[in-house]
């Protein structure tokens, strides 16, 4: 398990060193960061001043170590729009993104879970049609459209939300729908796949002629190697609902870090969308490794040995 | 009390499958008696297998089981609920099966999936639990028997595992065992150790064994009585001394033809084949559905059931319209 | 007689059992005539069109469509804030979100296929290699960096494709790494190489046609993944750009009046998801007709 670990983390550590890479020479590569900072009405002489003082004109790769190197010390520049430290404003954000994630994701787990086992239990029945149902609309559903119609009827006509803000729990009810259904058909379907899967096994047969019951059977001996293969799943649809958080953010105006993403994109602000990027990428990293390392832990076959 | 442990009547498994319905089982009679093997030979896809699933009440959700008597220890478990049946499986019949690989759960010890079944059918305390697995363990021969407890099935060797498996099996000291290919997936030098193994427990713990296989090799070795399943039907029965040496139905006959015998099968000849395959099962069937392959195969045997019989009393039954006396002198009328 | 029952049998439950799977299967057949009306109706579009979808007409902003009482048959599903007719505008949206999902698909196919089997065949360092640029090309979220790179590059309809394509080839290259890797363990394979086949030719002649029907799966599931990525894109403004008449465009553009007018964003919102609904059944319902394991 150490050695699966230290192999794992040294992944995780490569991982990320080549997403920073990426994030930071898409984005200096296509466009002019000294143009973007002295905006577009500065003379060519400002430029040039503004080239030398932050060394825009040294070669990409000794300014990218020089971007790293603050990076690791939690240095990620400063913001040309919001005058402060990019590291500051996306602390700042992060806290609404991970409620909203964190809210999201426990609705769909809730919401997909049991419906996965349900399902599993019985093929082609009324629950499992329903399951099926739900998860083909999920999957067709833009999450943009969605919650404008959340907000068409649960708060305009119905009145029964707030559209917009994160000042109460009551303005993170619509986002979390609209997350957590991003990410429920998937989860579902794995769930229903690993439950099927597992329930024709041999250990399940042993377990009934064993004469344990039903209970036990299913919710010991089946669901806990189902939910192996679930682990990781929604780990990764976590990180993958960091980047829908944009999309919702924007819409229900919440202030995390996806609207920031959106504001400081539309305003060219390079060092925070930069930041952002390599956030969210390390926050998926981080997940997706800590996510590993359960499913190992979950499964003997790879704690041991 | 009774020394029948299992007595089994008209036991019939339909299958529905999207061409028709598939009798895979049909109209099985079987009993074993405490301290007897009962081996039930056959090819796969014969029936025997989905025969050992339904005595259990484990058939697939698909297939429907219809049996008109179904005892044990001479109470009929027939009209059992799940819940009842639950009670019994584990408990007082066991059941071995064919893939020690993949039969215990990768999740769990072996402690653990041991001391769940204990404490399903006994009220035993966990440490009480633990201390009667490993003393089972030790049973099978298995050593260090408490280090085992608390290690997971992977880190076991087949044949290690099926021992855990027969232990498991063992626990609350059932009635009734069956055994479904137990040695099958196993390396053949372990097969014979598993199968002596076997022969030991029941003897020690008095109780009947239901042998699933198709090697008659292990059938020879291990059998009081034998059961030749034939296309879901059984169409020979009798001891394994009358089934080996005085083989009565085509099928059997040919069956031994196939597998040479020490002393008796002379060097060079060739070992005998069955010509033919086995017929669909898929649909109504009538007549005897050995005739396709029998060399004695009459136009009266495809126009109505054989059933299986026993003129003379001797407990060796078949089914086949031809006397014995034909039979025996290979069809020669 | 047992012999040609078993063999007729055999051969007439597969050709039927197929045919039962395809048009059994309500899902493939629903989502198909979808699918089909809507490449119909892009590729007619300037046949069918009731009007010019660029066409403004300031004094016949926001009508409503026919079945509202202030409708006229004249726009049949009404016109937008700039009086341009809304059906031909969402028939014109047809053309795009099916280019940018086929054009996205084509190209993220092309990438992640070429990755995935090559990591698939040749193993070892290739696959390491391959396995290491799926998982850095996870890490990144798509819609940020899709965001990032249409707000620097500027939206155009191209753009958008080759973003999406350069996003998109984790899937196809996950799905092709397997089947390769499972074909690849295949005898005929080694049969192959053991007769001394070059590998271009075991690639195209073994290795290719095998994997082909999964291929065709993950790119129909693509194309509607791509085609509902554009559609957010051009909502946040940073995808395709006005006045071209993106379903997702359509949406942004009704959002501000969608309290008052929600036909505004209810008819492009319906098309889109109707859209990638039927696409995403034919997909699913492609896997299940020639998944192995119901090729009995």
């Amino acid at each position: 398990m150490l050695y699966y670990t230290l192999k794992r983390l040294g992944l995780a550590g490569l991982v990320a060193l080549t997403v920073s890479f990426i994030s930071f020479g898409l984005l200096y590569i296509s466009s002019d960061p000294a143009i973007a900072m002295a905006g577009e009405t500065a003379s060519d002489a400002d430029i040039e001043a503004i080239r030398q003082l932050y060394g825009f004109d040294r070669p990409i790769l000794v300014q990218y170590f020089d971007w790293l190197q603050r990076a690791m010390s939690g240095d990620l520049g400063k913001s040309y729009y919001f005058r402060t430290d990019v590291s500051a404003l996306i602390a700042e954000r992060l806290s609404t993104t991970m409620t909203l994630g964190v809210s999201a994701i426990t609705f769909a787990i809730v919401l997909s879970v049991p419906l996965g086992v349900a399902a599993a239990i019985r093929p082609n029945s009324l629950i499992d049609r329903i399951a099926l149902f739900l998860s083909v609309m999920g999957q067709a559903l833009p999450s943009f459209w969605f919650a404008l119609m959340l907000i068409v009827f649960l708060s305009v006509s119905l009145r029964l939300l707030p559209t917009s803000g994160s000042d109460t729990w009551q303005h993170f009810i619509m986002p979390t729908i609209v997350l957590g259904y991003y990410a429920a058909p998937a989860i579902m379907r794995l769930t229903r796949t690993g439950m099927l899967e597992v329930l024709s096994t041999d250990y399940i047969r042993t377990a009934r002629a064993k004469g344990l019951r039903p209970r036990v059977v299913l919710f010991k001996h089946a669901l806990r190697n189902a939910v192996i293969p679930v682990v990781s799943l929604t780990a990764v649809q976590f990180g993958f609902m960091l980047g829908g958080s944009i999309v919702v953010e924007t819409i229900f105006a919440l202030h995390g870090a996806g609207f920031l993403a959106w504001e400081s994109i539309t305003r060219n602000d390079l060092p925070t969308v930069q930041g952002l990027i390599l956030v969210f990428s390390l926050f998926y990293i981080v997940l997706t490794f800590f996510a590993d390392l359960l499913n190992a832990w979950l499964d003997p076959r790879i704690r041991i040995n | 009390m009774s020394d029948r442990v299992l007595h089994v009547e008209n036991l019939t498994v339909d299958i529905p499958l999207a061409t028709g319905i598939l009798h895979a089982v049909d109209g099985v009679n079987l009993h074993v008696d405490r301290g007897e093997t009962l081996c039930i030979v056959g090819e796969s896809g014969c029936g025997k297998s989905l025969t050992s699933l339904a005595l259990m009440d484990l058939l697939p959700t698909k297939a429907t089981r219809k049996i008109e008597k179904l005892e044990l220890g001479g109470e009929s478990i027939l009209g059992y609920s799940e819940r009842e049946m639950s009670d019994v499986r584990g408990n007082k019949m066991g059941m071995i099966f064919q893939e020690p690989m993949t039969s215990l759960n990768p999740a769990f010890t072996i402690g653990n999936q041991m001391i769940e079944t204990l404490r399903r059918h006994r009220n035993l305390s966990n440490d009480a639990a633990s201390e009667l697995a490993k003393r089972m363990l030790e049973k099978v021969g298995i050593t260090a028997a408490g280090q085992r407890l608390g290690q997971y099935p992977h880190q076991l060797s087949g044949g290690l595992r099926q021992r855990v498996m027969i232990a498991m099996t063992l626990l609350c000291e059932p009635e009734l065992i069956i055994a479904d290919e137990p040695t099958t997936a196993l390396d053949v030098t372990i097969q014979a150790q598993i199968l002596l193994l076997l022969k030991e427990l029941q003897s020690e713990f008095d109780m009947g064994l239901v042998l699933i296989t198709h090697d008659l090799g292990v059938v020879a070795r291990i059998a009081t009585r034998v059961a030749v399943m034939y296309a879901g039907q059984i169409v020979e029965e009798g001891t394994a001394k009358q089934i080996f040496e005085n083989p009565l139905h085509p099928y059997t006959r040919g069956l031994m033809r196939c597998i040479p015998v020490p002393g008796k099968t002379k060097r060079g000849t060739p070992l005998g084949s069955i010509p033919g395959m086995v017929p669909s099962l898929i649909g109504d069937f009538t007549g005897c559905r050995f005739a396709d392959r029998c060399e004695l195969a009459r136009d009266v045997c495809r126009q109505s059931d054989v059933p299986l019989r026993d003129p003379n009393g001797k407990v060796q039954a078949y089914r086949c319209i031809h006397s014995i006396e034909m039979l025996a002198k290979g069809g020669v009328a | 007689m047992s012999e040609i029952n078993g063999k007729t049998l055999e051969s007439q439950t597969k050709s039927s059992v197929f045919r039962r799977r395809v048009f059994g299967h309500q899902g493939v057949m629903i989502g198909a005539a979808i699918v089909l009306a809507a490449v119909l109706i892009a590729l007619s579009a300037p046949l069918i069109a009731p009007h010019d979808p660029y066409y403004q007409d300031l004094l016949n902003r926001l009508v409503p469509p026919v079945w509202d009482s202030r409708g006229s048959w004249e726009h049949i599903l009404g016109t937008d804030h700039l009086g341009r007719d809304y059906l031909s505008r969402l028939i014109y949206g047809a053309r795009i979100s099916l280019l940018i999902g086929v054009g996205a698909a084509l190209i993220s196919g092309l990438i992640g296929t070429v990755l995935g089997v090559a990591a698939g065949y040749f193993g070892g360092r290739v696959d390491m290699v391959v396995t290491f640029m799926i998982t850095v090309r996870l890490s990144m979220p798509v819609v940020l960096v899709a965001l990032a790179v249409v707000a620097i590059v500027g939206g155009s309809l191209q753009v958008v494709i080759m973003v999406l394509g350069f996003l998109l080839w984790d899937r196809f290259a996950v799905v092709m790494r397997s089947s390769t890797l499972q074909i690849r363990s295949m005898d005929y394979v080694a049969a192959a190489q053991a007769v001394g086949c070059s590998t271009t030719r075991i690639l195209t002649t073994e290795i290719m046609p095998n994997v082909v029907n999964n291929l065709i799966v993950i790119a129909t599931l693509e194309i509607a993944h791509a085609i509902i990525l554009e559609a957010a894109l051009s909502f946040l403004g940073l995808g395709v750009q006005p006045p071209l008449p993106s379903w997702g465009l359509m949406v942004s553009e009704g959002k501000d009046m969608m309290l008052f007018e929600p036909w505004l964003i209810t008819i492009p919102g319906v098309a889109l998801f109707l859209l990638v609904l039927a696409i995403n059944l034919l997909g699913d319902g492609a896997r299940d007709i020639t998944a192995p394991e119901n090729r009995n």
